[in-house]
C-alpha cells in the first residue's frame, strides 16, 4: 500500500540534514546546563556557542548579536514586541507570526508580484518614523518573492525607523549578509534548513537592543530568559554545516523550477513570475481544481504539497498572501505551492509535472 | 434484502462489502464522508476491511468555537478529532475540508430564511442535497473515486433501469425521508453499508473494529444548533429578523401576543399561553403562520387536517417520471410519521398535487413529502402548500 513519498514542501520544514539527528542524540546523552559553572555545563554552553559562531558566520552578524529562541514565531515576536518602538509597520504578505503583532491599518501594499510598495512604506513613514518598527520578509513562503529589503532598511532608517527582516525563509535558500540587507534585526528558524522544529534565533545588528526581556532568568544575556534548548541548538549547528552546499546548489534548483514551469504551461499560471523569487519555490494555480483538493489528490498520489496556510486542523483558507497581490479570490483558491531542496531530483520534478497534468486532464474530461 | 451484505452480521463476522466495480478492490477508490460519529466510522471501517483503497473525508461545516459561544477557538470540533483517530486506527488517509461558507450559503440561511417564512425548514435534507451530495461528491469525483461513501441508514439497490433507494433494513433507523432529494445521477455514485445493519449491530462492528468511538452517543440534534435553540441561531442568523406579533383565531380576533412567528410550528399548542382553549374547552393550536402579517394563527384540531398537499423541487427516482398520469404511493410528510396511502399526480412545472385519502393533521411548509411503493423511495419534495378542499 505504502507509496514512495515525493516530498516537495521543503518551505513548510525542510528533510533533517545528515548529522542533525546524530547531533540531537549527542546532546542529549551529553546534557548539561549550558549556565552551570562545572565542567558538564562547560561543556553544553561549547555546543550552544559552537552553533551561535556557525550562524554569525552564515549572516555576517556578530556572536553577541545572536538570540536562540523557541523558532521562527517567538524570534518575530521578539523583534516586534521588544524593539522598544511602539508602531508595527508590516508587509501585507508577512507571514501571520508578523501580521498578529500588526494593526490591520498598519499593513503596507504589494504590487501584482508580492514586492512592497516603497512609496507607501515613505509615506507611512513620514509621520513618526521614530517611534516605529518596520518588518519586512527576506522572502515570502507562499510565491517565494523576494522583497527589497536594502532598500526598505534605507528608507526606514532615514525616517529614524527600525527594520526587522524575517528571513525564516532566506535562510540557506539565498546567501544573507546583515550589513548588506540593512537590517535591524534578523529572524532565522532551524527546521527550515533542515535542523530541528523548535529552535530558531533572532539575530541583533550591532548597537540594537531589546527592551523589557529581563523578567526571569538571564539567559542569552537577558534577552530571553529560560534554559537553552541544548539538543535544539546542537542539531540547528549541524544543519548549518550544509548551508554552504545548500547555497551552491541553488543554481541547479532554479533550473529546476524553470524545468517544472515549463512542463506545466500553459494550463497552469504562476504567482510572482516577474520579480526575484527563490530558487525553490513554485507558487502555481490550476484553474478549477481547489487547492484543498489538489493537494488531497497529489497526497493520494504520493507528492507533498501544500496550500496556503494551514491551521491546525488541517482546513485550507484562500492565501491572504495572494489575495493581497490582487489575485481573484476565486483564482487563489486554485493555488498550492511546490517547494523543493538539495536533495530534490529532475526525475521526481518530472513525476510532479506528470501528476499535475494528469489532475488537470481528469477535471478537463469531467 | 441489500445486496450490498453478503452475509449477516455478528460481533465476530465482519460483514463483506461487494460494490461490484470490475477492477480489483484496491484498485477501487472510496471516498469515505466521516462525520465522527460511529456510523460513518464503521462505514469506513466496513470499507477498508473489504479491501478498497479508503480515503476519509471531514468536512468543516460551521465555526465549533462560535457555534458553543466559545472565543478563540480555532478550527477543529470534537467530531473532526473523532474521525480524524478512526481513520488512523483505520490506517487510511483522512483530510479536512474547509465547507463553512458552503454550508453557510446552502443550509443555514435557508434554515433561518424558512423559519422566518413561517415554515419549518429540515436542514439535513438540505445538507445532503447540497454539501455532501453536490460539492462533496464532487470533490471525490475530482479525487479520481469511484464512489462515496456515507454513513446513512437507507440501501441502494441495483434496479433493472438503474440503482434504486430502499429505506433501510431496520425501520427505527431508517433515514430515507432525508434522502429522497438524492439525484439519480448522484444515487448512482453513492454507496450506503450500514443500510441493511440494524443500530445495535453497528455498535458491535464498532467494538470488533476497536473504533475509538464505538461507544459515543448518537448526535440527536441539528449539528449547528446546540441544545434545540433555534431560534438563537436564527436570531443571531437574522439579527432583527425576529419580531413580535399578535395570536389570532381564523376570524383575526386577536387572542394574545407572541414572540416571534419562528418559535411556533404548524401543530404545536404549548408556548401560547392562551389556556389553550377558545372558551368552549377544546384545545387550540396553531393552524397556520402569517410571516406577512407576523400573526399565529390558531384553531381547534378539526382546522389542522388536510387531504390536499402541494410539493415544489420534486425529485423523482421511480422507473419512468411522474407526469399527468395519477399514481398511487404511500407517502412521509415528516421524519417520524409512517407512511399513509395518497395519489399523486405531476404539476408539470417540476413539482405535484398529491391528495391523501384520510386528512392527516399538522402539515407544514417546509417539510418534506416523500413517496414510497413499499421500501422503495420513488421520489418527493418540499410542501408549499397545504388544503383541506382541492384546490381550484
Amino acid at each position: 500500500m505504502a507509496k514512495p513519498l515525493t516530498y516537495l514542501d521543503y518551505n513548510a520544514t525542510a528533510p533533517a540534514k545528515a548529522g542533525v539527528a546524530d547531533a540531537i542524540a549527542m546532546a542529549v546523552a551529553q546534557g548539561g546546563n549550558p549556565s552551570s559553572v562545572h565542567g558538564s555545563g562547560r561543556a553544553a554552553r561549547r555546543l550552544v556557542e559552537d552553533c551561535r559562531a556557525k550562524l554569525a558566520m552564515a549572516t555576517g552578524a556578530k556572536t553577541s548579536g545572536i538570540v536562540f529562541t523557541s523558532g521562527g514565531t517567538e524570534a518575530n515576536r521578539l523583534a516586534l514586541t521588544a524593539s522598544g518602538r511602539s508602531r508595527i509597520l508590516a508587509c501585507a504578505v508577512e507571514h501571520p507570526a508578523v501580521t498578529a503583532h500588526c494593526l490591520p491599518e498598519n499593513l503596507l501594499p504589494v504590487d501584482t508580484q508580492g514586492r512592497l510598495d516603497l512609496a507607501a512604506l515613505e509615506a507611512a513613514l513620514a509621520d513618526d518614523g521614530a517611534d516605529t518598527v518596520v518588518s519586512l520578509m527576506l522572502a515570502n513562503n507562499e510565491t517565494g518573492a523576494i522583497q527589497p529589503v536594502a532598500e526598505a532598511a534605507a528608507i526606514a532608517h532615514a525616517a529614524g525607523a527600525l527594520l526587522h527582516c524575517d528571513a525564516v525563509q532566506g535562510l540557506g535558500k539565498l546567501p544573507i549578509d546583515l550589513s548588506r540587507l540593512g537590517a535591524d534585526m534578523l529572524s532565522v528558524s532551524a527546521h527550515k534548513i533542515g535542523g530541528p522544529a523548535g529552535v530558531g534565533a533572532l539575530i541583533l545588528a550591532q548597537g540594537i537592543t531589546l527592551t523589557g526581556t529581563r523578567a526571569a532568568g538571564g539567559q542569552e544575556q537577558g534577552r530571553r530568559p529560560g534554559t537553552e534548548n541544548l539538543a535544539g541548538i546542537a542539531g540547528f549547528g549541524a544543519a548549518l554545516d550544509h548551508l554552504a552546499a545548500g547555497l551552491a546548489d541553488l543554481d541547479r534548483q532554479a533550473a529546476l523550477r524553470e524545468r517544472l514551469e515549463h512542463a506545466l504551461a500553459p494550463d497552469a499560471i504562476i504567482f510572482a513570475q516577474d520579480t526575484p523569487r527563490l530558487a525553490n519555490t513554485v507558487c502555481v494555480a490550476m484553474p478549477g481544481v481547489t487547492a484543498e483538493t489538489q493537494v488531497m489528490a497529489f497526497d493520494l498520489a504520493g507528492f507533498c504539497v501544500s496550500a496556503g496556510a494551514a491551521c491546525s486542523s488541517g482546513k485550507v483558507q484562500a492565501s491572504p498572501v495572494l489575495l493581497a497581490m490582487g489575485v481573484a479570490p476565486d483564482l487563489a483558491a486554485t493555488a498550492i505551492r511546490v517547494s523543493f531542496g538539495q536533495e530534490t531530483t529532475a526525475d521526481e520534478i518530472d513525476a510532479f509535472a506528470a501528476q499535475w497534468k494528469l489532475l488537470c486532464q481528469r477535471k478537463r474530461a469531467a | 434484502m441489500s445486496q450490498v451484505l453478503d452475509q449477516p452480521a455478528t460481533s465476530t463476522t465482519t460483514p463483506d462489502l461487494d460494490f461490484g466495480f470490475s477492477k480489483p478492490r484496491a484498485e477501487t477508490r472510496i471516498v469515505v464522508a466521516m462525520s465522527g460519529g460511529v456510523d460513518s466510522s464503521v462505514a469506513a471501517a466496513l470499507v477498508a476491511a473489504a479491501g478498497y483503497e479508503t480515503i476519509g473525508i471531514t468536512l468543516q461545516l460551521y465555526d465549533h468555537g462560535a457555534a458553543v459561544e466559545r472565543k478563540g477557538a480555532c478550527c477543529a470540533g470534537q467530531d473532526i478529532h473523532d474521525a480524524r483517530n478512526v481513520s488512523d486506527a483505520l490506517g487510511i488517509p483522512h483530510y479536512v475540508l474547509d465547507y463553512e461558507s458552503k454550508f453557510r450559503q446552502s443550509v443555514m440561511d435557508d434554515f433561518a430564511d424558512a423559519y422566518l417564512r413561517g415554515e419549518t425548514p429540515i436542514p439535513c435534507v438540505r445538507c445532503n442535497q447540497t454539501v455532501k451530495f453536490r460539492d462533496l461528491l464532487a470533490t471525490a469525483r475530482d479525487l479520481g473515486a469511484d464512489a462515496l461513501v456515507t454513513g446513512h441508514y437507507v440501501q441502494r439497490i441495483e434496479g433493472a433501469a438503474g440503482p434504486e433507494l430502499h429505506a433501510a433494513v431496520d425501520p427505527s433507523r431508517d433515514q430515507s425521508y432525508f434522502l429522497f432529494a438524492t439525484t439519480p445521477e448522484q444515487l448512482d455514485f453513492l454507496r450506503f453499508p450500514l443500510g441493511g445493519l440494524p443500530k445495535t449491530e453497528t455498535r458491535a462492528l464498532a467494538e470488533h473494529f476497536g473504533l475509538p468511538v464505538a461507544a459515543k452517543p448518537d448526535s440527536q440534534d441539528i449539528c449547528f444548533v446546540p441544545n434545540g435553540s433555534y431560534a438563537q441561531v436564527v436570531e443571531k442568523l437574522r439579527p432583527g429578523a425576529i419580531e413580535p406579533g399578535d395570536i389570532v383565531d381564523r376570524n383575526g380576533t386577536v387572542l394574545g401576543q407572541h414572540k416571534g412567528i419562528i418559535h411556533f410550528t404548524i401543530g404545536q399548542r404549548r408556548g401560547l399561553n392562551l389556556g389553550n382553549t377558545d372558551g368552549k374547552g377544546e384545545p387550540l393550536y396553531v393552524v397556520r403562520l402569517d410571516a406577512a402579517a407576523k400573526q399565529v394563527i390558531v384553531g381547534p384540531r378539526s382546522a389542522l387536517g388536510r387531504r390536499y398537499v402541494h410539493i415544489s423541487e420534486l425529485n423523482w427516482l421511480g422507473d419512468a417520471p411522474l407526469g399527468t398520469q395519477p399514481i398511487r404511493a404511500a407517502v412521509k410528510l415528516r421524519s417520524t410519521m409512517a407512511a399513509i396511502a395518497a395519489t399523486l399526480t405531476g404539476d408539470g412545472q417540476g413539482g405535484a398535487h398529491v391528495v391523501l385519502d384520510e386528512p392527516e393533521y399538522g402539515l407544514s411548509p417546509g417539510q418534506a413529502c416523500v413517496a414510497y411503493l413499499d421500501a422503495r423511495v420513488l421520489g418527493g419534495g418540499w410542501i408549499t402548500a397545504t388544503a383541506d378542499e382541492p384546490p381550484a
